[in-house]
């Protein structure tokens, strides 16, 4: 069938059909949060479903790096209103540990090192720790092998990377990797990507968007927290959102983030000006 | 991809350490129980007579009952040294019992007869002095409050001409071995608790690996203050001859009681040419409560001497324990080509304080010795490290590394370092590292984020922290001493 404007207008009609009698994973409801004295998220609304790559571009300071904390629980940042559903519970009623075992995962944008402790071991504790919880038996020594290779090679990270101290001493790319990989390892509902782009040469970029393309799956949710559009070449969003001082101004879909790529955020900055 | 071939057994040994750490992390001190059992005491107080009366007890001969007064007199005209950076209210010496030993109806003649009682104590402590059941293939020393009271597996070490006995059986026994070497390492008048423990000494273990015996078992003392208002005073002596090898292992802990007890041991080690000792502690006795109250005071002298050629000394700690704990398990190195090496991770929770180290003598030649040092800081406790690498005027070509990290938990602990350098010879090299870092919100927060819990976390961290000192211990004893750390950190983060 011919691409044209119709039809695509046809398909987007009946995705959305489809889209409405699946109920959200994620129902993000006026969220508000500061940190200290300053209010940085002034009410977000934002619904997710199971099988959607969501992406939040926004300006330096919008409050992207927040959203991706708060949602993660990040006990810095306190929430002053709204409501947050994931999968049928009230989110921030959960601790952070809670909220991992419910299946939300954060790649960090500066992941932390923890000298002495093996990457490995800190990652079969948390696999581990989520299986408890989730009420899974721990996984033995054989079982998390034949896991951590299979997920090896489709995030493409090697051993002794895994062998070394949990991030110490990894190059930006290797800590980025290593997120994915523990990503993978974990399989989450949500995974949510605060700014995984930032710091990488685009060899490594490819390189971690493939490993997050071969996990997107129709049950589990990706939300791309990103400044810059370029990620969105290799992983494509279905919708894109700007946030801009604490709120979503617009939504749309992937052409969104090429539009803000050519024109800049002050095309937004000026547009909500202009409303305000 | 080779990653196959190259995956470590590590994995396995986390898993064991941390369902074990997951097992304690909520429990406190478990070792605080007191044992109901009658002992036969000396008064309260120290004096000539007292002295009279523990070497009578132990049926000693008369060159040693000699050496203890001599001691004691020294003692008398010493101060207590007050040099480490502790706090500490004056420790009254007239108030303690010096001699304090479990009654036994009759004296048993092998671990079949010991009483019930005592063996429970040491069930319950995890130590079983019943050979068949004991398959890991170490032998102990049993020391309850003065005196020992089982040694295990001495006639299979026997086979092979190593002696493994009390100190009290061994001045029984092998006087001239004694006589050679007791205070050779230490002086009696080394120092002011040195002093005093030359004078009261109860007992503890003595070891003897003769001429190219490698000794086929580790070799481990427990130590276990039970009785109230007492103090325990333990000698050790480990003579390993030329080219001889032993591994050894002491522990200790202490009932839960208010008043503070007063631990002043001695451990002397002398290694001969090409010989090796490697000494390993877990010190784990009752810390006090969290508002300070109570504790072990814990004044020890440990030293070793690398007498021969190429022979190696190792001491390994991991301090958990004591209200106050000043230790500076130190090495001598006398011979050529000899080598001194320390490790030690020191804890310090609530209101603890530890001043603990090393000193590293370097007299031979081309001697070298490698210190590693982690203190790990939480609550309002106070954790020092204080070395000394001195280097003599004919120590050409001698090499020491010394690493000290510490690590704090919250703000309102401290750690504190102190490393003294005296170089007398040109050719030396001498190297200093030091880190100071503290627990991050960001640490703990990427392992939440991860579904790891906060006090895994911290034991996550904090063993990686301590992990170069870990790998130094034997495997049973790192998987206690995991969990050990666990413990005593426990509460003090989040």
């Amino acid at each position: 069938m011919p691409d044209t404007p119709r039809s695509s207008h046809c398909l987007e009609i009946r995705r959305n059909k489809i889209r409405n009698k699946i109920k959200d994973m994620l129902s993000i409801k006026n969220l508000q949060a500061r940190i200290e004295e300053k209010q940085i998220l002034k009410g977000i609304n934002l619904d997710i479903k199971a099988g959607e790559v969501h992406a939040i571009m926004g300006p330096n300071g919008s409050g992207k790096s927040t959203l991706a904390s708060v949602l993660a629980g990040r006990s810095e940042y306190e929430v002053t209103g709204g409501s947050v559903e994931f999968l049928g519970k009230d989110l921030l009623e959960l601790s952070p540990e809670e909220r991992a075992g419910e299946g939300i995962f954060l790649a960090f944008q500066y992941p932390v090192e923890i000298p002495g402790l093996s990457t490995t071991n800190f990652i079969k504790t948390a696999v581990n720790e989520v299986r408890k919880y989730r009420g899974q038996e721990p996984y033995d020594a054989v079982q998390f092998l034949k896991l951590m290779r299979e997920k090896m090679a489709m995030v493409e990270i090697n051993q002794s990377l895994l062998s070394r101290s949990l991030n110490e001493g990894f190059s930006g790319g290797e800590k980025k990797r290593n997120e994915i990989f523990q990503m993978a390892m974990l399989e989450p509902k949500l995974a949510i990507l605060d700014e995984t782009d930032s710091g990488l040469d685009i060899d490594a970029i490819r390189i971690v968007a493939n490993g997050v393309n071969k996990l997107r799956s129709k049950d589990n949710a990706v939300l791309v927290v990103t400044h810059y559009q370029r990620l969105l070449d290799y992983i494509v969003p279905d919708f894109v959102h700007v946030l801009y001082n604490g709120r979503i101004v617009k939504s749309g879909t992937k052409e969104l983030a090429l539009e803000l790529e050519e024109r800049g955020y002050d095309f937004i900055k000026n547009e909500v000006g202009q409303e305000a | 991809m080779k990653s196959e071939e190259v995956y470590q057994p590590e994995v396995q040994e986390v898993d064991e350490s941390m369902s074990a750490i997951n097992d304690t992390v909520n429990s406190e001190y478990k070792y605080g129980f007191v044992t109901e059992i009658e002992a036969d005491e000396a008064p309260k107080g120290l004096n000539e007579d007292i002295i009279r009366f523990i070497s009578a007890k132990k049926n000693e001969p008369s060159w040693m009952l000699e050496w203890r007064l001599k001691a004691f007199r020294q003692w008398q005209k010493m101060e207590e040294p007050h040099w480490a950076n502790l706090h500490y209210p004056k420790i009254n010496y007239q108030d303690i019992i010096y001699y304090s030993a479990p009654k036994q109806k009759t004296k048993p003649k092998s671990l079949d007869e010991i009483d019930p009682e005592l063996r429970r104590t040491f069930e319950k402590l995890g130590i079983s002095l019943d050979e068949q059941k004991r398959l890991s293939g170490v032998a102990v020393d049993a020391v309850i409050d003065s005196v020992s009271i089982a040694t295990t597996f001495k006639e299979q070490l026997a086979e092979k001409g190593i002696i493994f006995c009390s100190m009290t059986e061994a001045i029984q026994n092998h006087p001239d071995l004694v006589r050679e070497y007791l205070s050779s390492v230490v002086p009696v008048t080394d120092n002011y608790f040195a002093a005093l423990n030359s004078a009261v000494f109860t007992d503890g273990s003595f070891v003897y690996i003769p001429k190219g015996v490698r000794c086929p078992m580790e070799l481990s003392t427990y130590f276990r203050i039970n009785a109230e208002n007492t103090g325990q005073f333990e000698r050790t002596l480990i003579i390993a001859d030329e080219g001889a090898y032993v591994s050894y292992l002491e522990g200790c802990t202490a009932p839960m009681r208010d008043e503070n007890q007063l631990h002043a041991a001695v451990v002397e080690l002398v290694a001969l040419d090409n010989a090796e000792i490697k000494y390993s502690t877990v010190q784990n006795w009752y810390p006090g409560d969290k508002e300070g109250n109570g504790g072990i005071y814990n004044f020890v002298t440990k030293r070793g001497i690398c007498r021969g050629v190429r022979s190696k000394i190792s001491w390994t700690q991991v301090e958990t324990g004591s209200a106050i704990t000043w230790k500076y398990p130190s090495v001598i190195l006398k011979g050529d080509h000899s080598i001194g090496e320390f490790y030690s991770v020191a804890v310090t929770n609530n209101y603890q304080q530890a001043d603990t180290g090393t000193k590293m003598q370097h007299l031979g030649k081309n001697t070298r010795s490698r210190i590693v040092s982690k203190g790990i800081s939480a609550g309002f406790s106070q954790n020092s490290y204080r070395g000394l690498v001195h280097v003599g005027k004919n120590a050409n070509g001698a090499r020491n590394f010394s690493q000290c990290d510490s690590l704090l938990l919250g703000d309102k602990c401290g750690a504190h370092t102190f490393p003294y350098i005296e170089v007398k010879n040109n050719t030396a090299v001498v190297e200093h590292e030091a880190t100071t870092s503290k627990i991050g919100e960001d640490q703990i927060f990427y392992c939440n984020q991860r579904g790891i819990d906060t006090e895994t976390a911290v034991a996550l961290i904090i063993n990686g922290f301590a992990k170069e000192v870990m790998n130094q211990l034997p495997m049973e004893f790192a998987v206690e001493a995991q969990k050990l750390l666990a413990i005593s950190l426990e509460g003090s983060v989040g």
